[in-house]
């Protein structure tokens, strides 16, 4: 089974966000970047079904050149080889945009299975798996924790609001967005980290993959939300605080 | 042009966030002062569109087709595609739900546009939509504008809308039967299950203390169980906890966790992604204990303490003690 899982490189999950005032972002420049943490619960999904079926897990991903870090780690923990869309201007992309040029990337590919993450960690549109199904023509299914795969179909355990599931069945090719805990991600080798600096990274340009074309959606302003809810905020000596929080709720809140 | 608001239920039984859409709707509608229509999906939707008849709206679609049965997002987005394409409406909002998530992307790309998903607020300026989002898990807000044609396509968020702010009035139901073959489903839904009866209702207790990846460890774990002790809470996470093992599924809060309204509760070293704050942002008070004092959480807490949760945890413990002698 060839498996392609899409990932992403994201600001650190610590990370101290303040907002650029030269365009509507983020201040890039000092932040520490990381693999979309769903997309780390996707890879792993591909490389153990690689494990039990066989086959060959491709890395996709579309980011600047420090994206390249994140797809060493990914090759360092088994994927075979990396295609890398290299583009510094995301940000000029609408999410369909973005899909239609990684769908280029995979027309030489002809993957049987394409996993995302459920959504990314820094925009949260939750919809590149989907869209991407849609322009590869792919049936997809969304928010999966298990995936069996049987003769030339799978089938999905799909997680659903309030404690539910439903599986679903579907011909292979396919695209799954994968929901984070499906499976307990590993670390990668010493052995694994050696290996992958011999690994292909094909490095491909937006350019070469029919390029952006005029976003549908764009970002007027970006800035921190208004405080709307006044909270009273303790802060000092821990056990100055923890007093002074355990009087309000006694006496206040009257909850103690 | 108009404002269409595309609603959820299952076997006649709605999601709650359909409401809140529709309040969304009708608040749009009146802003830029166009009709709104509403859409319900399904094999008989006869008592759900009567329901919606009781709306102020213009219109209520009722699309229904043997292969709408069972929700499946070919079927779906086929049959909504359709509706839009004879509707020609200026609007398209959702609710954010796992079902929309799964569908309305599709919808969107089929007809060469980009939904705008989880939208937590909106307004109008000079005649133009502008829709608020949340971005880096709602540590920073975006003001989004479309650039193209209509349809232009959104997601309410949960909570974002007031469900009990629909307007009642009276609407004509018109039926749509979408050209659907049974060749374009390609994905075979099975029946809805849960994994097993949950052994701990979060729902009955009457103070909880939820841990989140502040904790860093699961050895960490017994310190918040002391202060659970404490207050004779229940112990509670958040999904990454779960995920991790740390604690069982059955305590997890949140969209895809238990929905929970108790008198306290108590976050510790949880951020407040919203896929969290919308399974305890009911509880009538929150306490948040976290690193960051720009973290999500603090906008629902009514009290708070912006520290190491390693060390004021702790100091917690001993003050409770001590009040309650």
């Amino acid at each position: 089974m060839k498996i392609v899982v899409c990932i992403k490189q994201v600001p650190a999950r610590d990370s101290m966000l303040r907002v650029d005032t030269s365009r509507p972002w983020i201040q890039e420049a000092d932040l520490s970047h990381e693999i979309n943490e769903p997309d780390a619960y996707a890879l792993e999904e591909g490389l153990q079904l690689k494990e039990k079926h066989g086959g060959e897990v491709v890395v996709l991903c579309a980011g600047p050149a420090r994206a390249a870090q994140t797809i060493r780690e990914a090759l360092a923990k088994g994927a075979d080889r990396a295609i890398h869309i290299e583009e510094e201007n995301l940000g000029g992309f609408d999410p369909l945009g973005l899909a239609r040029v990684m769908a280029a990337a995979l027309q030489a590919e002809q993957p049987d299975l394409v996993l995302t993450g459920l959504q990314s960690d820094d925009l949260g549109y939750g919809q590149t798996g989907v869209i991407l199904a849609e322009v590869l023509g792919l049936p997809h299914a969304t928010i999966i924790m298990q995936v069996e795969k049987q003769d030339g179909t799978i089938r999905v355990k799909r997680e659903l609001e309030d404690g539910w599931f439903q599986h679903v069945e579907m011909p292979l090719p396919a695209l799954l967005t994968i929901q984070s805990g499906i499976n307990k991600l590993r670390y990668a080798t010493l052995m694994g980290i050696k290996k992958a600096k011999t690994k292909e990274v094909k490095r491909l340009t937006t350019a070469e993959l029919g390029g952006a074309r005029q976003p549908a959606i764009r970002f007027a302003r970006v800035y921190l939300p208004e405080k709307t809810k006044h909270s009273q905020i303790f802060d000092g000596p821990p056990k100055e605080a923890a007093a002074k929080l355990v009087e309000k709720l006694k006496f206040e809140a009257r909850v103690l | 042009m108009s404002v269409l608001a595309i609603l959820e239920q299952r076997g006649g039984v709605w999601h709650r966030m359909s409401w809140e859409t529709l309040a969304a709707a009708q608040q749009l509608g009146a802003e830029l002062q166009q009709p709104v229509s509403a859409a319900v999906v399904g094999h008989d939707v006869s008592a759900p569109a009567g329901e919606l008849a009781g709306k102020r709206l213009e219109r209520v679609h009722a699309i229904e087709h043997a292969l709408l049965k069972e929700y499946t997002a070919d079927g779906y987005a086929e049959a909504l595609g359709q509706l839009v394409a004879g509707v020609k409406p200026r609007v398209v909002l959702f609710p954010h739900t796992y079902q929309v998530r799964d569908f309305a992307p599709k919808l969107a790309t089929a007809l060469d546009r980009v939904l705008v998903s989880d939208v937590v607020a909106h307004r109008v300026e000079s005649g133009e939509l502008v829709l608020v989002r949340q971005l880096f898990q709602g540590k920073i807000n975006v003001d989004v504008r479309f650039a193209g044609e209509p349809p232009y396509f959104a997601s309410v968020q949960a909570g974002a809308y007031r469900a009990d702010k629909v307007e009642a009035g009276s609407a004509r139901i018109e039926k749509f039967t979408p050209e659907i073959s049974a060749a374009t489903i390609r994905t075979k839904p099975l029946e809805w299950f849960r994994e097993s009866q949950r052994a701990v209702d979060l729902t009955a207790a009457d103070i909880i203390v939820s841990v989140g990846r502040g904790i860093k460890e699961a050895e960490n774990i017994p310190i918040v169980q002391k202060l659970a002790d404490a207050l004779g809470a229940e112990l509670a996470a958040s999904r990454p906890i779960c995920d991790n093992g740390w604690l069982p599924m059955e305590r997890q809060v949140g969209s895809s966790g238990q929905t929970v309204s108790p008198k306290m509760y108590v976050a510790v070293g949880i951020s407040g992604a919203i896929q969290h704050l919308v399974g305890m942002k009911g509880s009538k008070t929150i306490v948040a204990i976290n690193k960051d004092p720009e973290a999500p959480i603090f906008e629902v807490a009514d009290y708070g303490i912006v520290g190491d949760l390693f060390q004021v945890v702790p100091a917690l413990v001993e003050e409770i003690k001590k009040a309650k002698g």
